[in-house]
């Protein structure tokens, strides 16, 4: 019975607007582009281009000396064709015959780029309240709203002009969160990594700006390796913003990224990310393979990083934002909405790592699984033997979208102190034929009902994000679900 | 009553499911004023039929008409034919998490207001219009706020699809075993909502097992559905016959 309604009520799904991925296009710009693959050399040249100090070649090298001795990790629920490290472009940025001195010397074919894309960066119309910092494949395009801010002591600018700026930050704090060796990914990360954001938030200073960062893989052969590097100092208070779209191929893009944030004594930082990587066709062909690494560390007391993220991209996403809580009554907060369709698979979660006295995590996962994905919630809560008092509550649920899809939920708990309160909840359900069925009796289209009942599952999460995302978001699972009930 | 306007009109239906056919020449027709009673003994398709009328995409008509208001259904979807005016109260009305029953009801009621070009209501004004029909099944406004019949007992289910009912206002209720698993006040309070509901203008459709609910609502006919089909119309005597004796009489 279930299968011939399936086919039935599909056929009456394709009927609605199937909306292709919209920001599929790709821009033709001329490009500075170096020679695929990886070795020494091309790790020099990068830093060479980049005309970075000796320290940063230095922690390059090492980082790819420790990457050549690794090897892929293999406990993850994903399956994908191995990866040829060779046949990756490492470096690729728009080129540019001198240096910018401000945001109108940007190239009109990328300024119209960015508009298409909904951010911009021209000075009338940018986004009201939100500093934005745009990389565009390897490097980092225009940083909006820069003097504003230092005009509070705060520092947000692409990593590399930062490198030049504050070196003494960068050197302090740059693989602090995630070391060089830490995994396979982020140690390639560490070796080739060619652009990012870098924000610095000073003491006593709540950021009166969102920080934003947007990024846009463009070429079809390069890679994306950007760094995040973000401190909070004591008693300051940011909220961080990130968003990533690609153009449509046929091929997939690796995107191996790291993300590093430092909270002082009483600092907290918000990190919300809506990632809408291009996610291949309904046949699983194209998308990006999405490897990164995200860590907080909550270093001061009463500090807290909180994570929210709405996944909805890539042919394969592998990514764990954790926090290190190390402070006394510190902070981690993960919320995330993973959301695969057709072929894509998904293998993300968080790590709480309970050091310091009464630190408190809570993680709440949503996962959606429609047409024939994988998606998988993968999470270990770990309590130190010192972390006296501390707590943990996690809840997954998972909803299922069609008979071809599969969720999984892997929690991993390990408790080293006997005064610790772990609390886990998890729960499955399903959007049936016979709930849409409900729906439609009653006069509800497919296409509204699938909305509701989406935003309702998710409804935790879209309220801990920030308004624009939050409608954004909203929007984005809708249409990534249009045609996949069944 | 002839004179009233036929609101179906089923001709020689013949419906399966899985290549089993359920509906084996099915025929019935239903005017407005009417209130019709089917009666018959488990699997013998009542619910089937129910589903068919309301467009539910597991079954496949083999051949046959479906005229509601004189035009052919048969090609529309579940929706339209639910803003055309037809309703089904659903035998296991199924659980929606994560929908509040208030939103449900406001989508549901507005979906309806712009198929006929009409305002479409805010949530304020909903609330006054959905209050009013509260009352009739005596349900506490407290239900809006939960998710649609979300760890409701049956017989909340039951009231909040009888609630339904009467705020959409459709012409043609198809009322599947709404009366089975409620206890005397419930049936009370829904037979109640049910006549509300009624008027010159509409038809009821009845699915039952049991009299009982016939002493509250009284229905024009009453039928009998063996295998697939009608095998004999009566009166609502015929339901107190049916009562006393079981079906087996009926066999040919």
């Amino acid at each position: 019975m279930i299968n011939q309604s399936n086919k039935v009520l599909n056929t009456n799904i394709t009927k609605l607007v199937n909306k292709t991925y919209q920001y599929g296009f790709s821009t033709n710009i001329e490009k500075d582009i170096i020679k695929k693959g990886l070795n020494e050399q091309t790790v020099t040249l990068i830093s060479k281009k980049k005309q970075e100090p000796e320290f940063l070649l230095e922690f390059r090298l090492k980082a790819y000396k420790r990457w050549k001795q690794m090897s892929e990790p293999e406990w993850a629920y994903l399956k994908f064709p191995q990866i040829n490290y060779q046949e990756i472009v490492y470096y690729s940025a728009p080129k540019s015959k001198k240096k910018l001195q401000d945001l109108n010397e940007v190239d009109p074919e990328l300024l119209q780029t960015f508009e298409k894309l909904g951010i911009s960066l021209t000075e009338q119309k940018r986004l009201a309240n939100v500093a934005v910092d745009v990389v565009f494949d390897s490097v980092s395009v225009g940083t909006t709203f820069q003097d504003e801010l230092s005009k509070y002591g705060i520092i947000f600018s692409s990593i590399s002009e930062a490198v030049h700026h504050s070196p003494e930050l960068i050197k302090k704090y740059l693989g602090s969160v995630v070391p060089i060796g830490d995994n396979y990914f982020s140690a390639l990360n560490s070796a080739v990594f060619t652009d990012g954001s870098f924000c610095y938030i000073p003491e006593d200073t709540i950021c009166p700006l969102d920080i934003s960062t947007y990024f846009r893989i463009n070429d079809e052969n390069s890679g994306q390796f950007e760094r995040t590097l973000l401190i909070a100092e004591k008693n300051s208070q940011v909220n961080y913003l990130e968003g990533c779209t690609a153009p449509q191929y046929d091929t997939n893009q690796l995107h191996a990224a790291v993300v590093e944030l430092v909270a002082l004594e009483n600092a907290t930082i918000k990190y919300s990310t809506v990632q809408n990587w291009y996610s291949g066709n309904e046949y699983g062909k194209g998308g990006i393979y999405n490897f990164v690494t995200k860590r907080g560390l909550c270093a001061g007391a009463n500090s807290k990083i909180s994570w929210t993220q709405v996944e909805t991209g890539s042919a394969i996403t592998w990514k764990y934002p954790s926090c290190v809580l190390m402070g006394d009554n510190s902070q981690g907060e993960f919320y995330s909405v993973a959301l695969t369709n057709n072929y894509q698979q998904a293998d993300t979660g968080t790590k709480m790592m309970h050091i310091g006295k009464n630190s408190r995590s809570r993680i709440i996962s949503k996962g959606i699984s429609a047409g024939k994905s994988k998606n998988s919630y993968r999470g270990f809560v770990n309590v130190l033997n010192k972390a006296h008092g501390a707590r943990n509550y996690s809840q997954c649920d998972s909803l299922l979208i069609g008979n071809l899809s599969n969720a999984n939920t892997f929690p991993f708990i390990s408790v080293h102190n006997s005064t610790t309160k772990i609390e886990h909840e998890a729960s499955t359900s399903k959007i049936g034929e016979e709930q849409i069925f409900y729906f439609l009796q009653r006069g509800i289209e497919l296409e509204k009902a699938v909305e509701l009942m989406i935003s309702g599952f998710c409804r935790e999460i879209f309220t801990e994000l920030p308004l624009e995302f939050a409608a954004e978001a909203d929007n984005l699972l809708t249409l990534k679900l249009e045609g996949s009930v069944g | 009553m002839n004179s009233n306007l036929t609101l179906l009109e089923v001709k020689n239906l013949h419906v399966s499911i899985n290549e089993n056919e359920i509906l084996k020449d099915f025929n019935l027709k239903i005017n407005q004023g009417e209130i019709h009673a089917i009666m018959g003994p488990n699997g013998s398709g009542k619910s089937t039929f129910s589903k068919v009328l309301a467009g539910h995409p597991a079954y496949s008509v083999l051949d046959g008409e479906i005229l509601f208001k004189g035009l052919s259904i048969l090609d529309l979807e579940p929706e339209e034919r639910s803003h055309l005016g037809i309703f089904l109260a659903f035998q296991y009305p199924i659980e929606i998490p994560g929908v509040s029953n208030e939103d449900f009801l406001r989508l549901a009621y507005n979906a309806k207001q712009k198929f006929y070009n009409k305002p479409e209501v805010t949530p304020i004004e909903f609330f006054q219009i959905i209050n009013e029909k509260l009352e009739l099944v005596k349900m506490s406004p407290a239900f809006l706020n939960r998710n649609v019949n979300e760890g409701f007992s049956g017989g909340e289910k039951k009231r909040n699809e009888i609630l339904q009912m009467i705020l959409l206002d459709s012409e043609l209720a198809i009322l599947d075993e709404t009366d089975s698993g409620l206890d005397i006040d419930a049936l009370k309070t829904i037979s109640a909502g049910i006549n509300n509901f009624m008027s010159p203008s509409k038809g009821i459709l009845l699915i039952t097992h049991y009299q009982r609910l016939l002493d509250y609502i009284n229905p024009t006919y009453v039928h009998v559905m063996q295998n697939g089909q009608i095998t004999k119309t009566g009166s609502a005597d015929l339901a107190t016959e049916l009562e006393a004796k079981g079906y087996e009489w009926l066999k040919k």
